[in-house]
This record gives structure tokens, C-alpha cells and sequence, in this order.
């Protein structure tokens, strides 16, 4: 027994080396652009990057724009099926986990051949309809997280009985959604958001690929000419990554307390 | 016999109406997911006249291309066998090996930001890590006076994705895991001591063959995972490695050749083994789910 205990330490301490010994170094690295001793001019330079400011409000933009999207088109259909089409579930539920099956470059390689600009719908045609394109992309790959969170968020309450109470009151679909549901699957949705978030702002394939000029690309391009700045944008990037999983559970946390309270 | 009831009258007219509620996601689905997935399927067994062909599809077995297909398999299944197994050993130890119960809460919100943390920055901190000038390189030098680049390492190599990859493929395999590992009743162990079998033989003997179908099932998911990423290997390579994906990235952007059709057969080559992979993990997840609970 003792034995076992030994080994349990030693497979997690070999663990936490391989994870944190990346992470020190791309730290201890980033604080290395001065010669000779430490500083923050790496983060500095990136800062105070006009093209950094862009590319990354770009990607904040692109995801607040994926997540509402995300939301108006999850949980109406979500709900939907719940209410009308149960035993259609699994085949919704299969669709949404495509885009872990297929490749994203697959899929964005079908969008360059199908919306270019001699097809039937040119949407890679205007900068406007590229930037919808890459936002429906990005919806794609957060389907999978967006639809499994709504739908277990919807498992806790009745919707049947729900519905049929707002509609007797003469509540409209829009009403229900609006103010019954969406309030009622809040946790759910807000997870599903910041994970969005935390996959939006560092994608680098699509954007690449649809030409927009994202803070994925723009971290390629730092890395293939820059020495320093590269590690500070990886440590930003760690930073917002943590931060988003930080969000969702904190939300998760607060939810189960309130919930703790009613009862 | 009864007779069976006439069919209601009601139910032709409003099967369209349900429908109509999951048009939009529908819809959203056929345009951005199924028929541009569909358009590549296609193109790779199609002229660019339009007429059916296999030439795209024998295009692909010409050396330099079965040779990159040839490498990313091996980096999946690399990857995915040390991610497995790595995985396994460290949610094992947090789960069933008597460490201090927090870490466990620690290790999973860890295993949740590692896995999302892919793409150019995981390729950024491993440059500055084990690159030539990178933190460990640098440390191992002037503290142990070891020359890692003078043993023949390269980040920039099979050996270096490998190691990279494994960054997020441990942690999503600690999170798959670890459910799994709760799911091992106390009585299972508890009958196994009773029997007279060693903690080794109860592993062996009684855990890891429950487990069996869910380790098989995640390695088929972490296959398919490292097998479609790009970003990390753009920005870890630029585009010196050939891979299957930097090859099928080169070929969109149009810089190695003008043949769109062969980009299709290349891409419908992904989906094929990532497609087979997750049908494998699937097939077994539904399998090992029997257990858990």
C-alpha cells in the first residue's frame, strides 16, 4: 500500500514537471528582451503594437458576434426539440458533434470552393460577408460545447410543464424563450460563451485561411519574425485562457449556491 | 386480433410545423457543415470537367504525400498511445493512489485550461522552453552542463510535435478518465482483497479490463485529435515538417500546385481517418458507459 502511494506521487510530480516546466519558460522567456536582465519591454512592445490593438479587438469582436449568434441559433433549437421532436434528438445531437469529426481546415476549405465569388452565394466576395462566413465558422466549432451545455442545462427543469404554464397565461414563443427559458439555462449558456470565447480568440486556421486579419494569424506572423514578443503573446494567451475557465466556474459555483438557497 | 386504431387524422398536419422550429438550426447546419463537407467528398472523386474520376484519389499515393499521411498517422498514434497512458497514471494517482483529495479538484480545472490551451501559444511556450536558446535547453547547459541540441534534439522534428502534442492530449485524457476511474466500485477491489489478490493483480485482473473499452475509445479520440491539428504545427514548424494537415494548408493557399482536386482527395483522406477514429471512439464509448455508474 505504502508502495502505491509512492508511485502515485511520482507519476503526479512527473506530470506537473512536464505541464509547468512550458509554462516557466515561456514566462522566464518573455521577460528576456532585454540584454542582460529582466523586464516587461517584450510585453511592452506588444502592447503598444498598433497591429496587436487590431487583430486582437478584431478576435474579441469576432467572438462576442459568434456568441450571441451561437445563442439565438442553440437555444430555440434546443428547446424546440426538447418540446415537439424528442426522439429526434440523437440526430440533432450527431450533427452537432461533427465538427469534432471532420477537420475544421476540411470544412473551411469547403467554404473557399462553395462561397467564392463566381458561386451561387459569394460571400468571400466583400470583407463583410468574409468576416459572417469566418463568424459561422466559428459557430461550427463551437457547436459541440454550445449545444452539450444548453441541453444539460435544459435536463434540470420541466419544459414541458413550463411551456404549457406560460402558455396559458398567453405567453408568446418569443416570450417563453425570452424570459422563461433563456433565464433558466443562463449558467449553461454563459459556460458555453466563454469557452466560445477562449476558441475564438487565438483560431488561427480559419482566419488564415479566409484571409481576415485575426489575432491567430497575427501571432503566427509575430513567431516567424519576432523573438521575445512571441512568448509574452503566448503568456497573454494563457492568461485569457484561464481567465474564460475561471468565468465558467465561477458561474457553475455561484448557480449551485443560489440553487442551494430556494430550496 | 383487435383491431388496430385508425391513424390520427391531426398528425399529417402538423409533423411540417414541428419542423419548423429546428429549421433554422437546420439550415445553419446544411450550409456551413454538411455541404461544404459534402463539396469535398465529391471534388476528390470528380474532374474539374465534373465527371467522375479516381485519379484524385490514386494522386494521393505518390511518395511525398502517402509519406506525409505516413508521418501524421505515426504522430497520432504516438501521441495519442503516450497521452493514453500518461493520462491513466496521473488520474489514477489522484484518483485511487491516496493523494490529498484538493489536488484532484486542482489537477481537473488544470486538465480543463491545458486541453483549451492548443493552437500557436502551446507552440510559442515549447520554443521557449526547449528551443535552442529556449528555458530548460538553456538551464540543462549552464546548470548540468548538458547539451541537449548536441544529442541530435530538435523541436522542429518528429520527436518535438510529439512532445508538444502530448500537451493537450494528457489533459483530455485526464478528463475523459478520470469519470471512469469513479465509476470502479469499492466492492470490485474490496472482493479482490478478499479473494487474496495483490493491488497488482487487481489492476491487471479486475480494473483495467472495465477499463479497457473507455482507454481504447479515448485513444481513438486522441488520434483523430492530433490528426487534424494544424495551428500548433504551423507555428511550431512553420512548414518545414510535412504533415498531412501543413500539406493541405500549403495546397489552399495555393502554393504548392494548382490542383485544387487534389486538395479534395487529401482532405477526403483526413476525413476518413479521423471519421473511422470517432466512429471507434463512439462505438466504444457507448460500450464502456455500461460500467460507469
Amino acid at each position: 500500500m505504502r508502495s502505491a502511494k509512492i508511485w502515485s506521487w511520482i507519476a503526479f510530480a512527473a506530470g506537473m514537471l512536464y505541464f509547468f516546466l512550458p509554462l516557466i519558460g515561456m514566462f522566464e522567456f518573455s521577460l528576456r528582451a532585454r540584454r542582460g536582465e529582466y523586464s516587461f519591454d517584450a510585453y511592452a512592445s506588444v502592447l503598444g503594437d498598433p497591429q496587436f490593438r487590431a487583430t486582437f479587438g478584431y478576435s474579441v469582436l469576432m467572438a462576442l458576434f459568434t456568441i450571441i449568434f451561437g445563442i439565438l441559433l442553440v437555444v430555440p433549437t434546443v428547446f424546440w426539440v426538447r418540446l415537439k421532436l424528442p426522439r429526434w434528438r440523437p440526430v440533432i445531437e450527431f450533427i452537432t458533434l461533427l465538427p469534432l469529426v471532420i477537420p475544421p481546415i476540411v470544412i473551411v476549405f469547403g467554404y473557399i470552393r462553395l462561397y467564392n465569388t463566381s458561386s451561387w452565394l459569394p460571400l468571400t466576395g466583400t470583407a463583410m460577408g468574409t468576416n459572417l462566413l469566418l463568424m459561422f465558422g466559428y459557430t461550427m466549432l463551437a457547436l459541440p460545447y454550445m449545444y452539450r451545455a444548453v441541453d444539460t442545462g435544459l435536463r434540470t427543469i420541466d419544459v414541458q410543464t413550463l411551456t404549457e404554464a406560460a402558455q396559458s397565461l398567453g405567453a408568446g414563443w418569443i416570450t417563453i424563450l425570452a424570459r422563461l427559458i433563456l433565464p433558466n439555462v443562463l449558467v449553461a449558456v454563459l459556460s458555453g460563451a466563454f469557452l466560445t470565447f477562449a476558441i475564438v480568440i487565438g483560431e488561427f486556421v480559419l482566419a488564415a485561411l479566409l484571409n481576415r486579419p485575426a489575432f491567430g494569424p497575427y501571432m503566427v506572423w509575430m513567431g516567424a519574425n519576432k523573438a521575445y514578443e512571441p512568448a509574452a503573446l503566448a503568456v497573454i494567451a494563457f492568461v485569457v485562457t484561464w481567465a474564460c475557465m475561471a468565468l465558467i466556474q465561477l458561474v457553475t459555483r455561484l448557480s449551485a449556491h443560489t440553487r442551494a438557497q430556494q430550496r | 386480433m383487435t383491431d388496430l386504431p385508425p391513424p390520427k387524422a391531426g398528425r399529417r398536419v402538423s409533423l411540417p410545423l414541428n419542423w419548423f422550429g429546428v429549421a433554422p438550426f437546420l439550415l445553419f447546419a446544411l450550409l456551413f457543415l454538411i455541404l461544404p463537407t459534402m463539396h469535398i467528398v465529391l471534388g476528390a472523386f470528380r474532374t474539374p470537367a465534373g465527371d467522375f474520376t479516381l485519379a484524385n484519389i490514386r494522386g494521393i499515393f505518390t511518395a511525398s504525400i502517402m509519406n506525409a499521411f505516413w508521418i501524421s498517422i505515426r504522430i497520432s498514434l504516438l501521441t495519442a498511445f503516450l497521452g493514453c497512458v500518461a493520462g491513466f497514471l496521473i488520474a489514477a494517482a489522484v484518483t485511487r493512489g491516496g493523494l490529498p483529495g484538493p489536488l484532484r479538484g486542482a489537477l481537473l480545472t488544470f486538465s480543463g485550461v491545458a486541453s483549451n490551451f492548443a493552437g500557436v501559444p502551446l507552440a510559442f511556450a515549447f520554443i521557449a522552453t526547449l528551443g535552442r536558446l529556449g528555458f530548460l535547453t538553456v538551464i540543462l547547459r549552464e546548470w548540468f552542463g548538458f547539451n541537449l541540441y548536441g544529442t541530435g534534439f530538435n523541436l522542429i522534428s518528429f520527436l518535438g510535435l510529439t512532445l508538444t502534442y502530448l500537451y493537450f492530449q494528457i489533459p483530455l485524457m485526464i478528463l475523459i478518465v478520470t469519470p471512469a476511474l469513479d465509476g470502479l466500485k469499492r466492492e470490485w477491489k474490496e472482493a479482490a482483497e478478499t479473494l487474496g489478490a495483490t493491488g497488482a493483480q487487481y489492476w491487471r485482473m479486475v480494473a483495467l479490463p472495465v477499463l479497457w473499452p473507455s482507454f481504447l475509445g479515448t485513444f481513438a479520440l486522441l488520434f483523430a485529435n492530433s490528426f487534424g491539428a494544424v495551428a500548433t504545427a504551423m507555428a511550431l514548424t512553420g512548414s518545414s515538417l510535412s504533415i498531412v494537415p501543413i500539406i493541405l494548408f500549403a495546397q489552399i493557399r495555393g502554393d504548392v500546385l494548382q490542383d485544387p482536386h487534389l486538395g479534395y482527395a487529401i482532405a477526403f483522406g483526413m476525413i476518413l481517418l479521423t471519421g473511422i477514429a470517432n466512429l471507434v471512439y463512439i462505438v466504444l464509448r457507448t460500450r464502456a458507459e455500461r460500467w460507469v455508474k
